[in-house]
C-alpha cells in the first residue's frame, strides 16, 4: 500500500477530493453556458457568513453555510429576474457583505489568529472526518442525481431561455434549481479547495473540456474527468510536496487546461491539410442534391467532379486525399460537372 | 408532420382555426402595445405577417406563446383559449434571432432534441421514436449530414434552419416563425424558402413574420400587415400588391412624384417567379407528406 493510503485522514481526503472533483465541473458547465462563471465565487462569499454563524453558535458550520448559500442562490435568481441594473449592485452588496460579516464574526469568536478562518477560505482537506465524508457523500449524490435528471432542461434553459419559456418549461424553477445546486456544490467544496477557490474548480475543468469536446455531452464527461484528475492529483501532490491542498488542486487544474489547449492547438496545425477549404460553393450539398454521397468514417463526403467535399461547419473541406478519382484537375474547373 | 393537408379554400369541416385573435391586445408590464388585433389562421394555411420595425409583429406572435402579456381580447389556439392551453408543444416557435448561443459546445442533434423536452415529463428519457423524429426534422431542413457538427461552426443560415428543426422536433400543429430569413444571404434564403415550401406542402400551418416577402413568394396563402400595433391590411398576395400600389400612388400624388416609376412592389403580383421554378440547384425533391 502506498504511504499516502496508510493514513486515515488521507484516505478521507482523497475520497472527498474525488467527490468534489466530479461534482464541481458537472454543475459548473451550466454556469459557463449561462456566462455566470463567477456566481460560485459570490455564493462562496455568502457561505462564509453562514460558517461564521455556525462558529458563533458552536453549531455545525456546514449546515449554517448550506442555509446561507442556498438562501443567496435563490436571492440571486429573484434579483436577476427583475432585470434592473440595480440588481447587479444588490448582488455585490450581498456577496461582500457576506464575506465581511464572516471575517468579522469568526475573528471575534476565535481571536485574530484564527486558523478556522483560513481553513474555510483556502480549504483544509486533511481535517475531513468520516462524519464529514458521509455528509459530503450524501450532498454529492443529491447534486449528481438532480443534475443528471434535469440536464437536458438545464441545458435548454441556460442556452435559450426565451425558447424554453415558449415551449412551456418552468424556466424560473430551473434557474433556481441551478442556483441551489451551485450553492450546495460550494458548501461541499468548501473544506476541499476553500471558499475563495471554489469557482476555479467549477470553471477551469470546463475551460479545458471545451478544447477537446464536440458535443455538450462529451464536454460534460471530459470536464468531470479533468476535475477528478486535478482534485485527486492535487491532494497527492500536496501530500508529497507538502503544499496547501486547495491551491495545489487549482494550479493542477490550470496546468491541465494549458496542456490541453496546447495539444488542441498542435492537433489543429497537424490536421490542417485535412482542412483545406474547398472552392466557394453555389449550393449546399445534401440528400438528393445531385452529388453522390459517400459515407466516410465519421462524416459524409460528396463527390464533386473529381474530388470530394466534406461538410465542415459552414463550409466544405477538400478531402482530396480519399478521392476515388486520382489526378483531379483544378477544382474550380469541375464546379458544375456533375449537374 | 401530424397535420393533415388542408387548403384555405377547402377548410376542414368543423375544424377550429389554428389561431384566432379577436380584439386581442398584447403588451409589456401590463401596458398594451398592440390593440384590437383581429387575426385568424385556418389549419393548413400559411400567413405572412408584415410591417415596419416596431409595429408589433413580434409582440403579437410572442403573445401567442405566452412571452408577452395578454391584456385584452380573446385568443384561441386550435380551439382552446390561450390561458387554458396546457400542451404548448402544439405550437412550434422559431424566435427572431440570428445565431445560437455558443458559450459551450453543442451539436445540431442536441439542440434540435431540446424541442421535445416540454412534451415529456422530466423523468422520461427520449425514446427511439423521439430520436428518429430529431433526425427527420434535421432532414426536413437539409441538415441531416450535420447532426453531429458543433452548432457554433455553422453559418447563420444553417443556424436558422437548426432553429426551425428544433421547432419541428415536437411535431407541432402550428409553426410560428419570427423572421426566419432575416440576416441570411440570397443563396441561403433560397434554401430556407425550399424548406418552408416543403413544410407547406406537408400541410403545416404557418405564421411567418418577415420583411422579405419575395423570398416566400408562392408559399404564402395570405398576407397580414401591421402598423403601430394595429392590423392595417389582411388579404391575398394579389390584393396586397394592389393595396401597396394604391398606397404608393397616394404617396406619389401627395408628393407630386412621377407615379410611373414607383412600381417596385409589383413583383408580389406575379403568381410565381424564378425562385419557384423548381429548377434551382437547391431544389431537392419535396418529400411527400407522411408521418
Ligand atoms: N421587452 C420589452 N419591454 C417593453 N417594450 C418592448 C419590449 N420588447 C419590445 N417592446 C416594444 O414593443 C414595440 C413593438 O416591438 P416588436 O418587437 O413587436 O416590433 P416588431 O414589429 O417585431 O419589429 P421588428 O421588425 O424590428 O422585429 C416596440 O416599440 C418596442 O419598443
Ligand atoms: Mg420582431
Ligand atoms: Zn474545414
Ligand atoms: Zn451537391
Ligand atoms: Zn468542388
Ligand atoms: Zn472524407
Amino acid at each position: 500500500m502506498p504511504e499516502i493510503l496508510s493514513y486515515d485522514f488521507m484516505r478521507n481526503a482523497l475520497l472527498a477530493a474525488l467527490l468534489v472533483g466530479a461534482v464541481a465541473p458537472l454543475v459548473g458547465i451550466f454556469l459557463v453556458q449561462r456566462r455566470l462563471s463567477l456566481i460560485g465565487d459570490g455564493l462562496g462569499h455568502v457561505a462564509l457568513a453562514g460558517v461564521a454563524v455556525g462558529v458563533l453558535l458552536d453549531n455545525q458550520p456546514i449546515i449554517t453555510a448550506l442555509i446561507a448559500a442556498v438562501f443567496a442562490g435563490v436571492a440571486i435568481e429573484l434579483i436577476r429576474v427583475r432585470g434592473r441594473t440595480s440588481g447587479d449592485i444588490a448582488l455585490a452588496v450581498m456577496f461582500y457583505g457576506g464575506i465581511a460579516a464572516g471575517v468579522v464574526i469568526i475573528n471575534r469568536v476565535d481571536g485574530s489568529q484564527s486558523s478556522n478562518l483560513t481553513s474555510y477560505l483556502f480549504g483544509a482537506i486533511t481535517t475531513t472526518s468520516t462524519g464529514d465524508l458521509i455528509v459530503f457523500g450524501v450532498l454529492s449524490a443529491v447534486i449528481i442525481g438532480v443534475t443528471l435528471a434535469l440536464r437536458h432542461r438545464l441545458f435548454l434553459a441556460a442556452g435559450d431561455e426565451e425558447y424554453a419559456r415558449a415551449s412551456g418549461l418552468p424556466v424560473m424553477a430551473l434557474n433556481i434549481t441551478l442556483s441551489v445546486l451551485t450553492a450546495v456544490t460550494v458548501v461541499v467544496s468548501m473544506r476541499v479547495v476553500g471558499l475563495l477557490l471554489i469557482s476555479a474548480l467549477m470553471i477551469v475543468p470546463n475551460a479545458a473540456s471545451q478544447q477537446v469536446a464536440r458535443s455538450f455531452r462529451s464536454a460534460t464527461l471530459w470536464a468531470v474527468l479533468f476535475g477528478m484528475l486535478s482534485a485527486v492529483g492535487g491532494v497527492v501532490t500536496s501530500f508529497y510536496a507538502d503544499t496547501a491542498a486547495g491551491g495545489t488542486i487549482v494550479l493542477l487544474a490550470i496546468a491541465i487546461f494549458l496542456l490541453v489547449a496546447a495539444v488542441a492547438a498542435l492537433v489543429t496545425v497537424a490536421t490542417a491539410h485535412r482542412h483545406r477549404v474547398s472552392e466557394r460553393h453555389p449550393h449546399e450539398h445534401g440528400p438528393g442534391c445531385g452529388h453522390e454521397a459517400v459515407p466516410h468514417g465519421d462524416h459524409v463526403d460528396y463527390v464533386h467532379g473529381s474530388h470530394l467535399h466534406a461538410p465542415h461547419g459552414g463550409h466544405y473541406d477538400e478531402h482530396a486525399d480519399h478521392a476515388t478519382y486520382p489526378g483531379a484537375t483544378d477544382p474550380s474547373d469541375q464546379e458544375h460537372v456533375t449537374r | 408532420m401530424r397535420v393533415t393537408a388542408v387548403h384555405q379554400d377547402s377548410p376542414l369541416r368543423g375544424a377550429p382555426p389554428a389561431i384566432r385573435l379577436d380584439h386581442a391586445s398584447f403588451g409589456y408590464g401590463g401596458r398594451p402595445f398592440t390593440e384590437g388585433v383581429n387575426l385568424s389562421v385556418a389549419q393548413g394555411e400559411v400567413v405572412a405577417l408584415l410591417g415596419p420595425n416596431g409595429s408589433g409583429k413580434s409582440t403579437t406572435v410572442r403573445g401567442l406563446l405566452g412571452l408577452t402579456d395578454h391584456i385584452a381580447g380573446s385568443v384561441e389556439v386550435l380551439g382552446t383559449p390561450l390561458q387554458d392551453l396546457a400542451d404548448r408543444s402544439r405550437l412550434g416557435y422559431v424566435p427572431q434571432r440570428h445565431t445560437l448561443s455558443s458559450s459551450v459546445r453543442s451539436t445540431v442533434r442536441e439542440v434540435i432534441a431540446t424541442g421535445q423536452l416540454a412534451s415529456r415529463p422530466w423523468w422520461r428519457r427520449a425514446t427511439a421514436a423521439d430520436r428518429a423524429t430529431v433526425t427527420e426534422a434535421a432532414d426536413t431542413v437539409g441538415l441531416a449530414d450535420r447532426l453531429d457538427s458543433d452548432v457554433a461552426t455553422l453559418s447563420g443560415g444553417q443556424q436558422r434552419r437548426v432553429l426551425i428543426a428544433r421547432a419541428l422536433a415536437s411535431r407541432p400543429d402550428v409553426l410560428i416563425m419570427d423572421e426566419p430569413t432575416a440576416g441570411v444571404d440570397a443563396a441561403n434564403q433560397v434554401v430556407l424558402a425550399t424548406v418552408l415550401r416543403r413544410l407547406a406542402a406537408l400541410g403545416v400551418t404557418m405564421l411567418v413574420v418577415t420583411h422579405e416577402l419575395a423570398a416566400l413568394r408562392g408559399i404564402v396563402d395570405r398576407i397580414v400587415e401591421m402598423d403601430a400595433g394595429h392590423v392595417s391590411f389582411d388579404g391575398t398576395p394579389r390584393q396586397y400588391a394592389e393595396h401597396r400600389a394604391a398606397v404608393s400612388r397616394a404617396a406619389d400624388a401627395g408628393h407630386h412624384h412621377h407615379y410611373d416609376v414607383h412600381h417596385h412592389d409589383d413583383e408580389h403580383d406575379e403568381p410565381s417567379g424564378v425562385l419557384l421554378s423548381g429548377a434551382g440547384p437547391m431544389d431537392g425533391p419535396v418529400e411527400d407528406g407522411e408521418s
